[in-house]
């Protein structure tokens, strides 16, 4: 048990450190201004380059094959470095790796761990949210290529994205669940169409809903049996639940060493009020911080794709939600009050509903860790 | 970096967990069952538990303070009435004085709000004669009175006598130290006292029906439980953290990474034990069931050493922004 570097990881860190001093591009704190997306392409390429991305994934697809506790450091450096946090993509990644032949996986995840080819996400409906498996968007099969018709939302960053992992429907005589398969098909074709859609803190890169009006996949590229799709997309939200593969300790500890400064600078400006809620804030970024070195430890013994992501999802939302308010009260709303602090609020609010709602979450928990029954 | 509990940590775990299961109380009416808890008493006392942090050879102690912490979890999740995290900070007391191990069973006496080493009420005092208590500079020992449960039915406390012997001077480094232990100790026994009512509520869900069905699978229950799984979870990461760090961190570091750890764990034992208040209906308010037991122990372990304001204080007195 024991929470300091092993003195390989210690060398690792001083590594990453230096390169970290003289590689910080400078990106505003994520999700709060489009300017940051621009630049986030650039930073996990230079990231991945010089060997701090991908630490823990196989060598065979563009990892290192380390123990994934390097992760944790890395999240530790780059915070207090105030440099940007690494990609949060590491549940795409899982989920190919448990679900995609060795075709899938050598054509697919080199260019995803990289970052030269990006990628987003194509799961929720507008009439298929929280009760994903109730989607129907399809894939008709049409020689050696699936027909894929229908409608996505909350796919993220897709407007920027070369591929896009698409749950649709392959048996429509099946369980709701069983007839789903998963396909990664290349954006940039006629038969799709990108609209961006505004996020409440103004921001346009993040959310968008993506219509596929007859686009094309070769049937080469489901990834998984006809069918695993569900089990996939189990399996991918399982880990987009784990603040240990999204990377957001550093997001947390970025803004709150942030905050910090702004009291120490101009503390007779800064109330008992404000600084109670910037107390929880560091206490709760604590809390996440260690939480993530336990999971990741645990991952020593191997990793499992259960449903104790939905535990960390709850203590991450809490987490960025604590953050959120620390930045409304130190950031203030005044008028010609610094607007990235609004912008970190506002932004606060989607971490209960991305991912599974909380609700969702909470009944994961209670059915599926404590055993309640299932009503 | 490996924050798996050893082998050897698994195993005390485990045999913590077997002595509760055996000799806990398990219900109100076995807290005044003085055969149950003399038994529950020898066996702590054959462990050697409450000696782990005397000195070794080097004056280190024989154990970390994430192995007290994991005997303090254990004994609180079966609210176990027994003498533990006072003793323990007695004899680690001794050991940072450079003081020789104490004769008679000793604990430690607090200032009268609990916040800090003091000479006004023995803590955590069954079957304790004499408590560690501060005079000044110094640590001396007081001889204790008889030991009456006030907040907390497991862990009385005594008033202290007045005649004193002087043990030895603590060194502010050390002191600072000390208190990031008695910090991280309590709050294992707040995760501790979580996980026992989180189990003993999630029992209660299953078996109680109400329109024909388990409360516990109506999702207004089952959200306040899974919301009460995920505050012992994160508490229990904080915790391990902070553990850990009153051996190996600086004074400094070490005192605001239990004072983080107690501002989580306070807060989030009052919401934990209030919910099993809660999901226990009517029953989780009479006297006779243990809901109270837990909600109880965890108030008392709040306040050793500072709850949740004198903790948040700490925290920002750390990063350059506490009160002006």
């Amino acid at each position: 048990m024991d929470f300091a570097d092993a003195p390989e990881e210690a060398e690792f860190r001083q590594r990453l450190r230096a390169w970290v001093a003289e590689n910080d591009p400078g990106l505003p704190p994520s999700s709060t201004d489009d300017a940051y997306w621009a630049g986030q392409a650039a930073w996990h390429q230079s990231l991945y380059d010089a060997g701090f991305f991908g630490l823990s994934w196989p060598e065979a697809v563009g990892g290192q094959g380390r123990p994934s506790v390097y992760d944790a450091i890395v999240d530790e450096e780059l915070a207090a470095a105030g440099a940007p946090p690494r990609p949060g993509l590491g549940y795409l990644v899982h989920g190919i790796l448990e679900h995609g032949d060795d075709d899938i996986q050598r054509r697919f995840l080199p260019g995803l761990v990289s970052g030269r080819e990006r990628w987003c996400q194509g799961f929720s409906e507008p009439d298929a949210g929280s009760d994903l498996a109730s989607l129907r968007t399809r894939a008709d099969r049409d020689g050696d290529d699936y027909v894929i018709t229908g409608h996505k939302v909350w796919t993220s960053y897709s407007d920027d994205a070369d591929w896009c992992i698409v749950l649709a429907r392959t048996d429509h005589e099946v369980a709701k669940h069983k007839g789903i398969s998963a396909f990664a098909i290349a954006m940039d074709q006629p038969g799709i169409e990108q609209r961006p859609l505004k996020m409440i803190n103004g921001i346009t890169k993040e959310f968008g809903e993506v219509l596929f009006d007859g686009a094309r996949v070769p049937a080469a590229n489901m990834v998984g049996a006809p069918g695993e799709g569900w089990a996939l997309a189990m399996t991918i939200v399982s880990h987009e639940r784990e603040p240990g593969e999204l990377g957001y300790v550093a997001r947390y500890r970025k803004l709150v060493k942030e905050l910090t400064a702004r009291v120490r600078d101009e503390p007779a400006r800064f109330g008992d009020e404000p600084r109670r809620d910037l107390a929880w804030a560091i206490v709760e970024a604590d809390m996440l911080r260690h939480h993530v070195a336990r999971r990741l430890s645990d991952r020593l013994d191997g990793i499992t794709h259960g449903p104790e992501g939905s535990v960390d999802k709850l203590l991450m939302t809490w987490t960025e939600q604590s953050v959120g308010h620390a930045a409304l009260a130190v950031g203030g709303t005044a008028p010609g009050s610094d607007p990235t602090w609004l912008a970190v609020y506002l932004y606060s609010r989607a971490q209960s509903v991305m991912g599974g709602t909380s609700q969702i979450q909470r009944n994961l928990v209670a059915t599926r860790i404590l055993g309640l029954p299932v009503s | 970096m490996d924050v798996r509990l050893s082998a050897e940590q698994q195993a005390l775990r485990d045999s913590v967990a077997q002595v509760v299961e055996r000799l806990g109380p398990t219900t109100v009416g076995r807290l005044d069952d003085r055969e149950r808890t003399a038994k529950l008493d020898a066996a702590v006392d054959a462990s050697g538990w409450r000696e782990l942090r005397t000195a070794d050879d080097h004056a280190a102690p024989w154990a970390t303070g994430v192995d007290v912490a994991i005997v303090a979890e254990g004994l609180a999740r079966g609210v176990a009435d027994v003498a533990f995290v006072g003793p323990t900070l007695a004899a680690d007391l001794r050991r940072a004085i450079g003081a020789d191990p104490a004769v008679a069973r000793e604990t430690i006496a607090l200032h009268h709000d609990l916040g800090a080493l003091g000479a006004d009420v023995a803590v955590d005092a069954a079957g304790a004669a004499q408590a560690l208590a501060a005079r000044d500079d110094a640590v001396v020992t007081r001889p204790v009175g008889s030991p009456h449960a006030e907040v907390d039915l497991t862990r009385p406390s005594a008033a202290l006598h007045d005649d004193s012997t002087a043990v030895g001077i603590l060194a502010a480094d050390e002191l600072t130290r000390w208190n990031a232990l008695g910090l991280a100790l309590t709050c294992a026994d707040l995760v501790g006292t979580m996980q026992g009512a989180v189990d003993v509520t999630c029992a209660y869900a299953k078996e109680r029906r109400q329109y024909g069905a388990a409360i516990g699978s109506f999702q207004a229950v089952q959200h306040l439980l899974a919301d009460a799984l995920v505050l012992t979870e994160g508490s229990r990461s904080i915790t391990l953290h902070a553990a850990w760090a009153a051996d190996a961190l600086p004074p400094g570091e070490a005192l605001a990474a239990a004072a983080s750890a107690k501002a989580y764990c306070a807060r989030a034992a009052r919401t934990v034990c209030e919910t099993a208040i809660q999901v226990h209906g009517g029953i989780g308010n009479t006297w006779e069931h243990l809901a109270h037991v837990f909600l109880r122990r965890a108030l008392l372990s709040t306040e050793m050493f500072g709850g949740v304001g004198p903790s948040l204080e700490r925290v920002l007195a750390h990063h350059g922004i506490g009160a002006a």
